[in-house]
C-alpha cells in the first residue's frame, strides 16, 4: 500500500509553517491546500499576479479575470492583493517565498530537477518552473516514484533537459521521503508497506537510509 | 494627437509591417487584447515575432494567429495548450525562444525602462544559460539577460481615460502593464473608455505616458481555460 496522490499531498502539508508564504505547482502540489494542518495560516502565492489564493469559486461566484497560474478559476480572500508578473517574479527571485512545491519529471541525487521538456517530443515550456527553483528558499518536488513504464524517475543524473541544479531540497512520492542535502540523498520516511528495499529497487539514484527507519 | 481611436482595426492602422515585433498581454486567456489581436489578424501582417506568455489555444488568442501562419516566432515561457503550436514548432515551421517566466516578464520591464541587460540566477546550468554570459556575484552565478522591447505593444485593461492612464482587473493584469511600457506604440483596449478626469489618479497602474492609442472593446468573449468550481457551502 503505497501512498496515494492525496497522501502524498497531505505529507507535503506537514511542510508547511504558519506565517508561511508558499507557491504551489500545478497538478498534485495544487492538492496540497485541501491538507494545510489546523493552525497553521499560510499565503497562497500564484504567479500570474496574485497572493493571497483562495478556494475555487461557486458557479455564480466565477469570474473570468480571476485564475490561478494552472488557468483554473479561483477566488479572492480579505487578504488578497494583485500585482503584475514583474512584481509577482520579484517575490519569487528575490527570496520572498519561503516554500515551492511542484511536480518533476526526473530528479538526480544531487537535487538536479527535470520537469518541463522532453526533447522532440514534448514542448510545453518552463512557465515559472525556473524562477521558482532559483529563488525560492526550499523546494519540495512530489511525484510517482516511477514513471509509466516502471523506469526511475529519481536517478543519479537527469537525462532529460534540466530546470534547476542542484535545486531540489525533498522529494515525497508514493514510496516515502526522500530528503537531499550536501551530504547526498537520505531516505527519512517510507510509505505505509513500502519496505527500503523495494525503494531501492525502484530508484537509480544512491541514497542513505535514514536511523530510524 | 487624440488618443483613442474608434475601433481596433482603425487604431491599427499606420503601424503594422510585415516581420515586426509585437507584444501581447495575457496570462493564458486571461487579460488579452481581445479586439487587437482579431484585428491583427485581419491585417494579415506577416513574418510577425509575437512576445507573450503564452500562445492562446488552437482557437483563440494568438492561436488565431498561427491558424493563419502569420506568425514566424514566438517568445513565450509557456505553450502547452495549444496543440497547433506544437505541431507547428515539432514540424520546425515555427521559431521558437523559451523564456522563464519571471526572466521574461524583468526583460520586457527592463526594455521598457531603458535598462538593456540584467543578471539573474534563473536558469543557470540549464539550456537557458547556454551562450549567455555568467559572472559570480557574492558566490553566485548569474546569467546575463537583455531587455527586450517591441515595435507594437498591444494590451488589455479593465478601465482607461482619454489620455490613456489605465488600471487593470485581478490577475487579468499580468504581462499587460510591462508590456505597455516596453513597445515604441502601445495600443491598449479597455472594457470601459472614460473622460479625463474620472479614474483616481492614486488608483492608475500605467500612467498615460506609455499608451499612444486607446480603444474600448467591443463584443469581449473572456474565455475560461479550465472553468473549476465548489459547491454551494463546500
Amino acid at each position: 500500500m503505497a501512498w496515494t496522490r492525496e497522501d502524498m499531498a497531505r505529507r507535503a502539508a506537514q511542510e508547511l509553517r504558519d506565517g508561511f508564504y508558499v507557491n504551489l505547482g500545478i497538478g498534485i502540489p495544487t492538492l496540497v491546500a485541501n491538507f494545510i494542518p489546523e493552525g497553521i495560516n499560510v499565503t497562497l502565492q500564484s504567479e500570474n499576479g496574485m497572493l493571497g489564493m483562495g478556494p475555487f469559486p461557486t458557479e455564480d461566484e466565477i469570474d473570468p479575470d480571476l485564475i490561478n497560474a494552472g488557468k483554473q478559476t479561483i477566488t479572492e480572500l480579505d487578504s488578497t492583493s494583485y500585482f503584475s508578473s514583474a512584481d509577482s517574479f520579484g517575490m519569487i527571485r528575490g527570496g520572498h517565498i519561503a516554500l515551492s512545491i511542484l511536480g518533476a519529471m526526473q530528479v538526480a541525487e544531487n537535487g538536479d530537477l527535470a520537469n518541463w521538456m522532453i526533447p522532440g517530443k514534448m514542448v510545453k515550456g518552463m512557465g515559472g518552473a525556473m524562477d521558482l527553483v532559483a529563488g525560492v528558499k526550499k523546494v519540495v518536488v512530489i511525484m510517482d516514484h516511477n514513471a509509466r513504464d516502471g523506469s526511475a524517475k529519481f536517478l543519479k543524473e537527469c537525462t532529460l533537459p534540466l530546470t534547476g541544479v542542484g535545486v531540489v531540497d525533498m522529494i515525497i512520492s508514493d514510496v516515502g521521503v526522500f530528503t537531499i542535502d550536501d551530504n547526498g540523498a537520505t531516505l527519512t520516511e517510507l510509505a505505509q508497506g513500502v519496505t527500503v528495499d523495494e525503494a531501492r529497487q525502484r530508484t537509480e539514484a544512491n541514497f542513505k537510509v535514514a536511523e530510524d527507519l | 494627437m487624440k488618443k483613442p481611436y474608434p475601433e481596433a482595426t482603425s487604431a491599427l492602422e499606420g503601424v503594422l509591417f510585415d516581420g515586426m515585433t509585437i507584444m501581447a498581454g495575457g496570462f493564458g486567456l486571461c487579460g488579452i487584447p481581445e479586439n487587437l489581436i482579431t484585428a491583427l489578424r485581419d491585417s494579415g501582417t506577416q513574418n510577425i515575432t509575437a512576445i507573450s506568455n503564452n500562445a492562446g489555444i488552437d482557437d483563440f488568442g494568438l492561436g488565431l494567429l498561427l491558424q493563419t501562419r502569420q506568425i514566424k516566432k514566438m517568445v513565450s515561457s509557456y505553450v502547452g495548450e495549444n496543440k497547433e503550436f506544437e505541431r507547428q514548432y515539432l514540424a520546425k515551421e515555427l521559431e521558437l525562444e523559451f523564456n522563464p517566466q519571471g526572466t521574461l516578464a524583468e526583460r520586457i520591464r527592463a526594455g521598457g525602462a531603458g535598462i538593456p541587460g540584467f543578471y539573474t540566477k534563473t536558469g543557470v546550468g540549464t539550456l537557458i544559460a547556454e551562450g549567455k554570459e555568467h559572472k559570480d556575484f557574492n558566490g553566485e552565478t548569474y546569467i546575463l539577460e537583455t531587455g527586450l522591447i517591441a515595435d507594437v505593444s498591444l494590451v488589455k485593461a479593465w478601465k482607461g481615460d482619454k489620455e490613456g492612464n489605465l488600471i487593470f482587473r485581478k490577475t487579468a493584469r499580468n504581462f499587460n502593464p510591462m508590456m505597455a511600457t516596453a513597445g515604441k506604440i502601445t495600443i491598449a483596449e479597455v472594457e470601459e473608455l472614460v473622460e479625463t478626469g474620472e479614474l483616481d489618479p492614486d488608483q492608475i497602474h500605467t500612467p498615460g505616458i506609455f499608451v499612444q492609442r486607446i480603444i474600448q472593446s467591443k463584443d469581449l468573449e473572456k474565455r475560461i481555460e479550465h472553468r473549476t468550481t465548489r459547491k454551494q457551502g463546500e
